[in-house]
């Protein structure tokens, strides 16, 4: 990540949720930047704790009883924090957020435009005739056609695609300075997800927003984003510009996430490789590095030995928490990237398979995970 | 939207044509007792019977009989007449109507507030001593029997024999025009106890749609927006509204039966006291038009309730 005050600033989060059952660790110590005008996206399954993150920033998960410590800085100000009524001035105003299922998150009783006008007037005193211009204004700029006509409409009037830009344009309604974009193409249909991203981008380029964009699917922030974040476990596991990540992967789950990513130029026989196991129980992660149980190159002692985030020698803003030594990290991608087995880069590399996790794997048992 | 409240009339018109069969199956056909034999007095002549069953028409046919009674009902507005005074039972109900509509429509604002009021303030001070204590008390409300809790209240708050002489007793209804602060005093007691049941059971609905609805994602959306909690609360509320009119229209039939009792129990001089006599007296007539008087507002409350519905769900709109 490069230098310079960021917009957004994430120091050490942490966040748990008192339970029944026991403490949640959501979050457990994250720092990441936003730079103004830039895109970060932080990738992770699902129980990985990014949406957490994120509505933190905004102070959503406060109600929730969440325990929350660190810090987040947004233009100099600790959002962690900010007294509720101050926090609330920035919600909505200079941090937006969007969300994963646009008919749910829209109130299904309300006209769309009634739920703009309410946006715009949260933050500014303006007359109701000057919101509804600028409600008709936003829609036509997210491109919903007809827009002095379809502000009058309900949501369930509106396709799955119409509703997530009518959702994008109430985030845009006071011209936020970033955009939390939480799983926006999700529940969308594969054409109206590109064609969703393609209308965030061209706002980011008009606008000038910071976008955080929170996605399982790294096809997504390979189009979108300036920056990645991997979060495994409420960690970030590992985390470089976009392009150092796509082209040098360092984490094992790193690579289970690409691996798992249908390409059009690998071979047809070339199958998909699921990651195996389930995400971990927040509640008493696994001991030592978190992704241990299901890692299939670790060694016994990564059962015991937690790892820190650590640049790379050759690219020292790409961090990565893993106790694999460089080297042979190197050559499992080498492997692994040509389209080989977990068994034959391990061969490769000259390590011996880790116990449990590689014979999960040859059993072909149903995998668990989602990613 | 037009056409969905026509059709609702309709349906509404065809109800009322069944709940007249059924008034006139009950009454007129089944065994309970010769009308002409009631109005002829004690040892009545043959003659005296059979010259009443003529002037009466209950010398025709069944049928023609009903299509007669549907005719009076539904043209003349005329509902017959006592067998005791005489008197028309449409002047009979409209003489009492100030009272039992004082009594319902005062009932129904309490219950409404109290209700609504309730409901939300435990839904947001949810598992609390508050949210416990009010859900404990609605549980007593529902349980308790109008007219067991009417002769406690009288107890304990009537001016007369009352522990703590508070509001005035039973028989003190005035009308509104005589003395207004009289007929409010004499009617607190009667409104309380009448709503008392309708108004734990909306708390309990709206507390339970309300704590639904804060959980939604377009209330997330809300607070993401940044409005103000008391806007969100009102997106909360707003969502949870549709359930309770649906329960109004049938909690209407939960009153009407209630104000027969409760204008017993404090002896308000109004339609439920009526029926209370008539059916004391088989005067069958009053019986069977305050019967009809209720259904009509049954079926019209459900009426308003469905055009309501429709306009506060958009998704049901036309269907």
């Amino acid at each position: 990540m490069s230098a310079g005050e960021a917009l957004l600033r994430v120091e050490d989060l942490k966040v748990e949720f008192p339970t029944e059952d026991g403490v949640v660790h959501a979050v457990d110590g994250i720092s990441y930047q936003v730079q103004a005008g830039k895109t970060l996206g932080i990738v992770g399954e699902s129980g990985s704790g990014k949406t957490v993150s994120s509505l933190t920033t905004l102070g959503l998960t406060r109600r929730q009883g969440a325990r929350v410590s660190g810090r987040i800085l947004f233009e100099g100000r600790d959002l962690v924090s900010l007294p509720e009524d101050q926090l609330r001035a920035i919600r909505g105003n200079e941090i937006a957020m969007i969300f994963q299922d646009p008919l749910s998150a829209l109130h299904p009783l309300y006209r769309v435009g009634k739920q703009l006008v309410e946006a715009v007037r949260a933050h500014r005193a303006v007359s109701k005739a000057k919101a509804r211009e600028r409600a008709v204004e936003l829609l036509g700029l997210v491109g919903i056609p007809d827009p002095a006509k379809r502000v009058d409409a309900y949501p369930h009037e509106f396709s799955g695609g119409m509703r997530q830009r009518a959702m994008i344009a109430m985030a845009l309604a006071n011209e936020p300075k970033l955009l939390i974009a939480d799983e926006p193409t999700t529940a969308l249909d594969v054409t109206v997800q590109a064609q969703i991203l393609a209308l965030m981008e061209r706002l980011q380029r008009e606008l000038g927003m910071a976008i955080l964009i929170i996605t399982h699917d790294l096809g997504v922030v390979a189009e979108m984003a300036d920056d990645i974040a991997v979060m495994y476990a409420g960690r970030i596991v590992e985390t470089g510009s976009a392009e150092s990540i796509f082209a040098k992967p360092q984490h094992p789950y790193t690579w289970g996430l690409l691996r798992s990513i249908p390409r059009l130029d690998s071979p047809r026989d070339e199958e998909l490789v699921p990651i195996f196991g389930t995400p971990p129980s927040l509640i008493s992660p696994p001991s030592g590095c978190h992704f241990h149980p299901r890692c299939p190159y670790a060694q016994p002692e990564h059962a015991r030995i937690d790892p820190q985030l650590e640049p790379l020698g050759d690219e020292p803003s790409h961090f990565v928490a893993c106790l694999l030594e460089a080297d042979v990290r190197s050559r499992l991608w080498s492997e692994l990237g040509a389209g080989g087995t977990p068994e034959e880069a391990l061969a490769e590399a000259g390590l011996k398979a880790a116990e449990g996790s590689v014979q999960t794997a040859a059993d072909g048992l149903p995998p668990g995970a989602d990613a | 939207m037009t056409g969905y409240v026509i059709r609702r009339l309709l349906w509404g018109l065809a109800l009322l044509i069944i709940v007249c069969g059924l008034i006139f199956v009950v009454f007129r056909i089944l065994p309970t007792g010769n009308p002409a034999v009631l109005r002829a007095g004690r040892d009545p002549q043959p003659k005296l019977i059979k010259e009443i069953e003529r002037v009466l028409g209950l010398n025709k046919s069944l049928p023609t009989q009903f299509w007669d009674y549907l005719k009076n009902v539904f043209l003349h507005f005329n509902f017959g007449y006592s067998y005791y005074n005489q008197e028309s039972v449409v002047s009979l109900i409209k003489e009492r109507l100030p009272a039992t509509a004082s009594l319902t429509i005062g009932a129904a604002v309490v219950w409404m507030i109290a209700g609504l009021s309730v409901g939300i303030i435990s839904a947001l001070k949810q598992r609390t001593f508050l949210d416990r204590f009010s859900m404990g008390g609605a549980l007593v409300a529902i349980s308790a029997p109008e007219f067991w809790l009417g002769l406690i209240t009288l107890l304990l708050f009537a001016s007369d024999i009352g522990k703590f002489k508070i509001f005035p007793g039973a028989g003190s209804y005035v009308g509104i025009t005589q003395d207004p602060w009289k007929w409010f005093t004499s009617l607190i007691l009667p409104w309380c106890v009448l709503a008392a049941g309708s108004a734990a059971i909306f708390a309990r609905l709206m507390r339970g749609q309300l704590i639904e609805a804060m959980g939604e994602d377009y209330i997330r959306t809300a607070r993401a927006k940044g409005l103000k909690e008391r806007r969100v609360l009102r997106q909360g509320v707003r969502a949870s509204i549709n359930p309770i009119v649906t329960l109004l229209a049938l909690e209407i039939g939960v009153l009407l039966g209630g104000a027969v009792l409760i204008e017993y129990v404090f002896n308000i001089p109004g339609i439920g006291l009526l029926a209370y006599h008539s059916i004391v007296q088989s005067d069958f007539e009053v019986i069977e038009g305050t019967v009809l008087l209720a259904s009509m507002f049954i079926i019209l409350a459900n009426i308003l309730a469905d055009i309501g519905y429709a306009y506060l769900d958009p998704r049901v709109r036309y269907s």
